[in-house]
């Protein structure tokens, strides 16, 4: 008897063979990803943007056209197209755009970094609750809930108050807001995938939970999380600028889109447009982060 | 074959001998409680399984048939220890399972895998089915190239080309071929019992055929033993040598299949076998074997639990809940639930005599 | 029976494409069939066969952007693809409606079933909040719901599965359509409460003289309703007759092959009759027959030009170029 035989009629002749796919057509989940994300322009558009942002942000000291902090008292608030200040200047005549840009580093830091925290830790505690359940899933559950008790900026103004100021200060309390709901999300779809054959399955198996978090959750989980904190980015931006317009942020001179607003304020009615342009910075980066969470989100939406 | 024999993991001897049966089930409960009110207390509690016992011979396909809510996969999931029993014991081939000097579970496990009903969740999508194959042994130790040879071995077994499928996603399967590799999978520590809870159910007529005559191939191969939980009388038919019928949780009637299928003893038995279509429409049903939905588990009759839906329903059947007796590790042997069947029962179609 | 009534439902040549920027799935490839009025015609096929599609096309289900429809549809007076939306709606419910294999997902969970079947007639017939309870009532006394008043004031989750069934069929009944449409109706429900369900949409649609199409996978549930029975394959009807031709006397391959491996005490010493391999990808349909790959009778000419019915009997046609020999085989299987 030869090693290859098939036995039985169910295995007999093979037609599968005329459907399967040539070896390159199957792809795995995230090539299926790249695949739907190629032919979404408006995507792929607004990804292109975000590299653009935060290119120019790393790159600042090379491409600014000046120092974000040099004053010139004779040329403050100037309009746009001010000379060489191509988005005019402040009130303490520095150039807007080179603020811009370094504000950008603050700014882009303050948006990416929080969020990246609170995805470990928040889908972390998530995860292990979600998959343990009872008495577990209780504690973390209601402890997150706590901070889910108050509005984000209310809570975001509460422990900043208290931990004053200064960057660190406001990456802790970013993080700290972002985290519950990063949490709530990873539970959710934990316990979805818990409630899943594949995982009884691989209990049957007699895998150590582990493993199976490791091998069979994780892997699932973590493309609604993904999703859900790209959305948190442009929030995470929004609330940090909200912190330094309070004055609960960075402290001047250090560049930072909000605290701009904030000072530009009191210059709105000399020079509006010039002192809207921070926010028109906030503006365009939030946008193009929701948009491109919202493709990813449409892309990772594969059946299966 | 020899190759083939080294590449998986050997299976385990046959401890017991071959008269030993593969598996007692004794007086397994599980109760789900109802939680409700302000306090999160049990309001109530869903029999689910509710004093079962039986008994799986070497080398047999014992059948279990019943509808929704009769608690058949609550069954295999205590069996296979997924979800805690509230009491009873698990013996396997003489060993109890899980307790000191028994069986550890690691090794039940290794002995014993199910095959689940066919559906979206069974696979990891996020794997490639010779990976959902091979990590059953990769867990019990085996090296990683030797685990993947073993999975294509497996799904060449089951009739998937490796070369073409090892690599896929379960997306990319049909419905039939995704059970194929649900059947891989649970052969991938060779183990000598298989529970297949409805595993062919969720298919289409011509797969399901498929898919039995594989476990047929497969059983003699592999020298398994088979538990196949279904609704489908028909196939339970086909595939059983012996059959166990549940109703609410309880086992209302267990005995060969030849007997049960021709003279059915229980009247809830009789009904469902009443239920089966044919396809010659000169046959048609004119008047429903059984009215009604079947009860909620939730709070089922006292006495017997068929008496509500059952034509023969008389006081006794209210007052006292018939029993199954002990089986007495005779294949033949056909147990049933019924006050009509027990001599001196009390109910007026019982044959009379008996020291009730 | 007056051979010359005009049918209720003509369906010619239905053709439907579900577009999307990955591919174009072939799923009705050219599906013509006659309902006469208060007959139930049974639309027999495995997963993919396009059945439920053809089904719904009749109520214009499907969505509307990714899915390309072709061909003619005509149900009573009204021509169904070039209807307006709106006359569309005066359609669905009133002159055609539809029961579900889950009416769990086509029950409002959030409204009482009473409210659910009075909002209906209330749309289509304009009466009063009160006559519409009272018809509520009629209709679930009508499906068999025990307690019928106590039902109308629960929720669909609060009914078990065989009532949620009853209920949905309330629902569909309640304007009195000429036309039912029913996908697998019966599949999710339990043996015992299967054949209840079927025995009384029997007797409903003898009473109301209503046409039904019926889906199902199940060969056992069309041969207890069906009057006619269409087989379906790959998106194309490959037998069609009258239930006890093509149940006990089939002339296509694929009947066959379905009879043959549908478990029904067969002896357990010998394997079942498996039809081998899987139904084609409908991406990419074989220019012949499609059923030939897996065709044990199938011939070099099979897989030329898919095959014309060719009628085996009054009322009874196969599209098959080999329905003699099948016959013989199908005649066999009888004995």
């Amino acid at each position: 008897m030869s090693d290859l035989s098939i036995t039985g009629a169910g295995a007999t002749a093979d037609p599968n063979a005329r459907e399967a796919p040539p070896a390159s057509q199957v792809r795995g989940y995230w090539g299926n990803v790249w695949q739907r994300l190629r032919y979404d322009y408006a995507t792929l558009f607004f990804l292109a943007l975000i590299i653009l942002i935060v290119a120019s942000a790393v790159f600042a000291p090379l491409i600014a056209p000046f120092d974000p902090n040099k004053a010139s008292m004779a040329h403050r608030l100037k309009p746009l197209f001010f000379r060489d200040n191509i988005l005019g200047t402040d009130e303490q005549g520095r150039d807007i755009l080179s603020r811009i840009l370094y504000g950008g580093r603050t700014s882009l830091l303050m948006g990416i970094a929080p969020v990246v925290v609170a995805t470990i830790v928040g889908g972390l505690f998530g995860v292990v609750a979600g998959y343990a359940g009872g008495k577990v899933n209780t504690i973390i559950m209601r402890g997150m809930d706590v901070f889910f008790a108050f509005p984000s900026v209310l809570l975001a103004v509460a422990i900043s108050g208290s931990l004053g100021g200064g960057m660190i200060n406001q990456l802790i309390t970013l993080t700290v807001v972002l985290t519950p709901p990063l949490c709530r999300v990873a539970e959710t779809a934990t316990s979805q995938i818990r409630s899943m054959d594949f995982v009884d399955a691989a209990r049957a198996s007699g895998a150590s939970t582990t493993s199976i978090l490791f091998n069979h959750v994780l892997v699932n989980a973590i493309s609604p999380v993904l999703v859900y904190a790209s959305t948190l980015v442009s929030a995470s931006i929004l609330l940090a600028s909200g912190l330094s317009f309070l004055g609960l942020g960075v402290s001047p001179p250090t560049p930072d889109w909000g605290l701009m607003l904030s000072t530009l304020r009191q210059a709105l009615y000399v020079q509006p447009i010039v002192c809207a342009m921070p926010g028109v910075a906030i503006l365009i980066t939030s946008i193009a982060f929701n948009l491109v969470s919202d493709g990813l989100r449409q892309a990772m939406d594969v059946k299966a | 074959m020899s190759t083939q024999a080294q590449a998986r993991l050997e299976q385990a001897p046959d401890r017991g001998g071959r008269a030993q049966p593969m598996l007692i089930a004794s007086h397994l409960k599980r109760y789900f409680p109802i939680r409700g009110g302000v306090l999160n207390r049990t309001v109530a509690e869903v029999k689910a399984v509710d004093d079962i016992s039986f008994t799986v011979l070497k080398g047999e396909t014992l059948g279990v048939v019943g509808e929704s809510g009769c608690g058949k996969s609550t069954l295999a999931r205590l069996l296979m220890h997924l979800l805690p029993r509230d009491s009873g014991d698990i013996i396997f081939d003489g060993d109890a399972v899980g307790q000191l000097h028994g069986l550890p579970l690691r090794d039940l496990r290794r002995n014993m895998q199910m095959v689940f009903q066919d559906s979206y969740s069974s696979l990891n999508p996020r794997l490639p089915i010779e990976q959902s194959v091979a990590y059953a042994p990769r867990v019990h130790g085996m090296g990683r190239a030797q685990a993947k040879r073993t999975a294509r071995e497996l799904l060449q077994r089951v009739g998937l080309r490796p070369e073409l499928f090892a690599g896929r996603y379960p997306h990319e399967l049909s419905g039939g071929q995704k059970q194929r590799v649900n059947i891989a999978r649970a052969l991938a520590l060779n183990p000598r019992m298989l529970i297949l809870d409805e595993a062919v159910s969720a298919l289409d007529k011509s797969v399901e055929a498929q898919v039995l005559n594989l476990l047929g191939t497969l059983k003699r191969e592999f020298e398994l033993t088979y538990m196949f939980i279904s609704h489908d009388l028909h196939v339970v038919q086909y595939i059983s040598d012996r059959v166990m019928v549940m109703y609410l949780g309880q086992v209302v009637e267990l005995g060969p299949v030849d007997a049960i299928y021709a003279h059915p003893r229980h009247p809830y038995t009789a009904a469902l076998l009443d239920c089966r279509l044919t396809v010659d429409p000169a046959t048609r049903i004119e008047t429903p074997p059984l009215v009604g939905d079947p009860p909620n588990p939730i709070n089922p009759p006292s006495g017997c639990r068929f008496r509500t839906r059952c034509p023969h329903a008389e006081r006794i059947c209210e007052e006292r809940m018939p029993l199954l007796g002990e089986w007495n590790n005779r294949p033949e042997s056909h147990l049933v639930a019924c006050h009509m069947v027990h001599a001196g029962s009390g109910h007026s179609k019982a044959p009379p005599g008996g020291l009730h | 029976m007056d051979m010359s009534a005009r049918p209720l439902v003509e369906v010619r040549d239905l053709q439907v494409n579900f577009v999307s920027r990955e591919a174009n799935v072939a799923a009705v490839n050219g599906v013509s069939f006659d309902l006469m009025p208060s007959e139930v015609l049974c639309i027999i096929g495995e997963s993919g066969s396009g059945k439920s599609v053809t089904m719904r096309s009749i109520l214009r289900l499907h969505p509307p952007r990714r899915t390309v429809i072709r061909g003619h549809i005509r149900v009573g007076d009204y021509d169904i693809l070039s209807l307006s939306e709106r006359a569309m709606n005066e359609v669905r419910g009133a002159v055609v409606s539809m029961v579900f294999q889950e009416p769990m997902t086509a029950l409002d969970p959030v409204y009482r079933i009473g409210d659910q079947i009075a909002e209906t007639v209330m749309r289509h017939e304009g009466c009063s909040h009160a006559d519409a309870m009272a018809r509520a009532l009629e209709l679930m006394e009508l499906v068999k719901v025990p307690s019928p008043e106590r039902r109308l004031r629960a929720f669909p989750h609060e009914l078990s599965g065989g009532l949620r069934q009853r209920a949905m069929m309330a629902v569909a009944l309640s304007c009195r359509p000429t036309l039912l449409l029913a996908d697998e109706p019966t599949t999710a429900l339990d043996a015992t409460v299967q054949i209840q369900v079927l025995i009384m949409l029997r007797k409903l649609q003898r009473d109301f003289g209503m046409g039904v199409i019926f889906v199902t996978h199940d060969l056992g549930v069309a041969a207890q309703i069906a009057d006619k029975v269409a087989v379906m394959y790959a998106g194309r009807i490959i037998e069609y007759g009258s239930v006890a031709d093509v149940l006990m006397r089939p002339a296509h391959p694929y009947t066959l092959g379905l009879l043959s491996s549908t478990v029904h005490g067969q002896s357990r010493e010998t394997e079942i009759e498996a039809i081998p391999g899987s139904p084609p990808d409908l991406r990419h349909l074989p220019p012949g027959c499609s059923f030939a790959p897996r065709c044990k009778f199938a011939i070099p000419a099979c897989s030329a030009s898919f095959p014309p019915l060719v009628a085996v009997g009054p009322n009874h046609a196969a599209s098959c170029l080999r329905v003699d020999v099948v016959r013989q085989d199908s005649m066999a299987l009888a004995s």
